[in-house]
């Protein structure tokens, strides 16, 4: 048996997602942005998190799925990588759950129009249940948005 | 023992001490014959041997240690100071700093000591007179026993007070049989077994010299306990191989009398000082002491806070704005009389408590100047100079972050004016100044700002000199310098990889220039400018804002978002009729004081959404500068002036167009700060 591993379950679009316990600080409702200039359009800004300016991307954008108009069960899920602690916008935060590593397969080439690098591996959880598990070094990864920053000018 | 909790504080309290002897010593260099400074010292090496034996540090309590048994001998009238004593100590001093430097950056303090020890016991022997020529007059007495068995105030005071509740105080002398072989394992069980029934208050000689078997047959402890004396000798002497055990009893009256032999012995030693020094020199430093005491106390009522609390007492501060916010815009809504008054009174409060958490972080420069008197002391030897540093001001305050880095820069421009600035002895003579040259360095607030100089009396800058190093190594043509300014050119100076050092020595000149100090300063937000007359002198004067965490901006608004332009780049704001604006080169532009710049829409630049309907009729604009180039930005309103903390934006978004950083608005908004140099194109 492999370790078990505590994730936090929100959702995009159909799909249902990990991420490690440990690597989330917060989990925030919708609040009121301060757009920031010159950024990709993935980047919705800042807020205040009790006192700390803290960056809000989009997860859809992010994943380059279209995004979706925010509703009461929109969340602010905040984690923390490394030095970074950013908020990722999701469709809805609803679960945390145990996850077998042993069940932790590698991700398939394409979800939903998510590059590969982005996913840790696919989880199955219970009988009928798929989790991806998110790749947060990449998914934070700066040299993109540096990279999009490039793009855009 | 858990050490790392006390380990910052160890580092904080050493620092203090070192600094203090450092001080004293520069001190007692003035004036040698005061007994007064040496005790001061050796308070302070006193303790820094505690604390450093207690935290397992045992280089460093092995040369406090050794220094201490100098100044015991010279406090005690029994060795006189030189200049072979003072080096050495110095020496001593660098070492213990290079030591606690060495701790804070996570090392174990450990270096090699021996040298030093070496020189210290020598001094102690009285050897190095010898050696060091023929000078040697009365070799000093080695230190009484007794009289290291002083008690001071504090454990006479723990005496008393433990006798007032009951305890029972002895005085214990031990003496071990002459055939002992581990002299030290016996002390220390007696140690052990006294420790498991009272305390042990003073030993002779000290615990560190019993271990290490420092002491001849006897030791004697002061002793507080609950057991008599029967039980108290039996349970000393069931230790085997103690030949003896004399326990005293303490009364009140014999630890009076205790007292009183230590203050006659002050008063002997005051009088003899008083014979030997000069009376008037004594009077003023008497003086100066009277002064320093009241100070003393003042210092004792602070605390220490670590510097990452008070960030996050901020940040829950601007929380509690936000709360506010919300409160005061539901009262007003209820519209209860009672609980609009509630939240007035709380508004209230909280800015003043904004205030003194702001004041929290600031710190008076002192911390930073006062390692400088001990510096220019070091380079003016080697540099064969005289030079005298007056500092006024050290009690202006400045924001911690600061005062954290201010320091490398000030130590540049205070070595620049030894070395470029003070001549030489013979020369100044020459030229008719006194044999000494001067250095001030004042530091005063002025504004929103605090100002920093640093003016020596030397030989000041030389034009000539300047252009034609700028002239060589290609930073200015000969033909622009012919036209520039005197100000303009002492600019140069600050240009990158400049020297005008003939040749380089060891102080300055080393490739770093002044270039580094200049944007250093311009990092912290502020400025550095310099004054000089050739042959009288040259001031640097250094401007600094307050704090780094806090400034004032304007507050405007741009569409629907709101922005921040920090004051200090603002020259004015004005509103224009739109027709004003002329087209050049299809760009806009407008005309401003005999000139024409540039108007720059931040709606267009930050490409901001714009859904509010109420249009001003003229444009309104801010007019700021960089340098001596002037922009005008075009937006949709002027909030007002406001005093905004600054936010980092975090590491996630980096180098970002136009904006320096964020604030929380009072309403708990994130507002963002305008870079408006990012805006000259």
């Amino acid at each position: 048996m492999g370790e078990e591993l505590k994730v936090i379950v929100f959702s995009l679009g159909q799909e249902e997602y990990g991420v490690e316990v440990d690597k989330v600080r917060t989990i925030e409702r919708m609040v009121p942005m301060t757009r920031v200039p010159k950024t990709p359009d993935f980047v919705k800004g800042v807020i205040n998190l009790r006192g700390v300016v803290t960056p809000v991307i989009d997860l859809r954008g992010r994943f380059g799925i279209e995004e979706a108009a925010y509703t009461e069960s929109t969340r602010i899920v905040i984690v923390a990588y490394g030095e970074l602690e950013v908020g990722m916008i999701v469709d809805a935060a609803n679960d945390v759950l145990d996850v077998n590593t042993d069940n932790i397969e590698d991700p398939p080439e394409v979800v939903g129009g998510i590059k590969a690098k982005y996913l840790r591996g696919v989880a199955k959880v219970g009988e009928d249940r798929l989790l991806i598990l998110l790749n947060l070094e990449e998914v934070l990864n700066k040299s993109e948005i540096i990279q999009l920053e490039q793009l855009e000018e | 023992m858990e050490v790392n909790q006390y380990l910052s504080m160890f580092i904080d309290e050493s620092k203090d001490h070192l600094q203090a002897m450092n001080d004293n010593l520069l001190a007692l260099e003035n004036a040698p014959d005061d007994i007064s400074i040496v005790q001061h010292i050796f308070r302070s090496a006193h303790t820094l041997k505690g604390m450093s034996a207690t935290m397992g540090f045992e280089d460093l309590a092995h040369l406090t240690h050794e220094m201490e048994n100098v100044l015991d001998l010279l406090r005690n009238h029994k060795l006189t100071m030189d200049e072979f004593i003072f080096d050495v100590l110095f020496k001593g001093l660098d070492s213990l700093e290079a030591m606690v430097y060495d701790i804070i950056e996570g090392g174990s303090g450990k270096s090699d000591v021996s040298d030093l020890v070496r020189n210290l016991q020598s001094i102690v022997s009285g050897d190095y007179k010898s050696q060091s020529g023929p000078q040697a007059s009365a070799a000093p007495v080695k230190s009484e026993e007794a009289s290291s068995f002083d008690l001071d105030e504090f454990q006479i005071s723990i005496l008393e007070q433990s006798m007032e509740q009951g305890m029972l105080a002895y005085s214990i002398q031990v003496g071990i049989r002459e055939d002992c072989v581990l002299k030290a394992a016996r002390a220390y069980m007696v140690f052990e077994a006294l420790e498991q029934n009272g305390e042990v208050i003073k030993s002779s000689p000290s615990v560190q010299d019993i271990e290490n078997e420092k002491f001849d047959r006897s030791f004697s402890v002061y002793y507080i306990t609950g057991l008599d004396q029967e039980a108290l000798t039996g349970l000393v002497g069931n230790v085997s191989e103690i030949e003896s055990v004399q326990a005293t009893q303490l009364t009140a009256e014999s630890l009076k009398q205790l007292q009183q032999s230590k203050q006659q012995r002050e008063e002997e030693q005051k009088s003899v000082q008083a014979a030997a020094g000069d009376s008037s020199a004594a009077e003023s430093k008497a003086g100066r002491q009277a002064q320093g005491a009241p100070a003393a106390k003042v210092a004792n009522r602070t605390i220490r806070v670590d510097i990452e609390r008070l960030d996050v007492l901020m940040n829950l501060f601007s929380e509690l704005l936000i709360d506010r916010v919300r409160l005061e815009s539901l009262a007003e809504e209820i519209r209860r009389n009672e609980l609009t008054e509630t939240v007035e009174h709380m508004a209230r409060v909280s800015s003043d408590l904004q205030n003194i958490v702001l004041k929290l972080r600031m710190v008076p420069v002192e911390s930073v100047f006062n390692r400088f008197p001990r510096m220019i002391r070091d380079i003016s030897k080697t540099l064969e100079k005289k030079v005298e540093l007056e500092i006024t001001g050290a009690d202006t305050e400045l924001d911690r972050t600061v005062i954290d880095e201010i320091g490398d820069p000030l130590v540049h421009l205070l070595r620049n004016s030894v070395d470029h600035g003070v001549e030489l002895p013979n020369e100044r003579v020459s030229n008719g100044k006194p044999e000494t040259g001067t250095i001030h360095l004042r530091a005063f607030h002025s504004g929103n700002h605090v100002f920093i100089e640093i003016e020596d009396d030397g030989k000041g800058i030389d034009r000539h000199k300047v252009l034609k190093t700028a002239i060589k190594n290609n930073v200015v043509t000969e033909q622009q310098a012919q036209s520039m300014e005197d100000t303009e050119v002492y600019q140069l100076l600050f240009a990158s990889g400049f020297s005008t050092a003939d040749k380089i020595s060891d102080i300055s000149g080393r490739g770093v220039g002044l270039d580094v100090v200049k944007s250093k300063i311009e990092q912290l937000g502020g400025q550095v400018s310099v004054e000089s007359k050739l042959g009288v002198g040259t001031k640097f004067s250094i401007q600094l804002p307050l704090t780094l965490s806090i400034i004032s901006a304007m507050l405007i608004r741009v569409g629907d978002e709101k922005y921040a332009v920090p004051l200090s780049s603002i020259v004015e704001t004005m509103a224009i009729a739109p027709d004003k604006v002329r087209r050049v080169h299809g760009n806009p532009m407008i005309d401003y004081r005999e000139g024409v710049i540039p108007l720059v829409s931040l709606k267009e630049v930050f490409e901001c959404p714009d859904s509010a309907a109420d249009k001003p009729e003229d444009l309104n604009l801010v007019i700021v500068r960089k340098g001596d180039k002037v922009i005008s930005l075009e937006v949709d309103e002027f909030i007002g002036q406001q005093e905004i903390v600054l936010k980092s934006i975090g590491k996630y978004l980096t180098n970002l167009f136009g904006i320096s950083g964020a604030t929380i608005l009072g309403d708990g908004q994130v507002s963002l700060i305008i870079d408006p140099n990012a805006l000259f194109k």
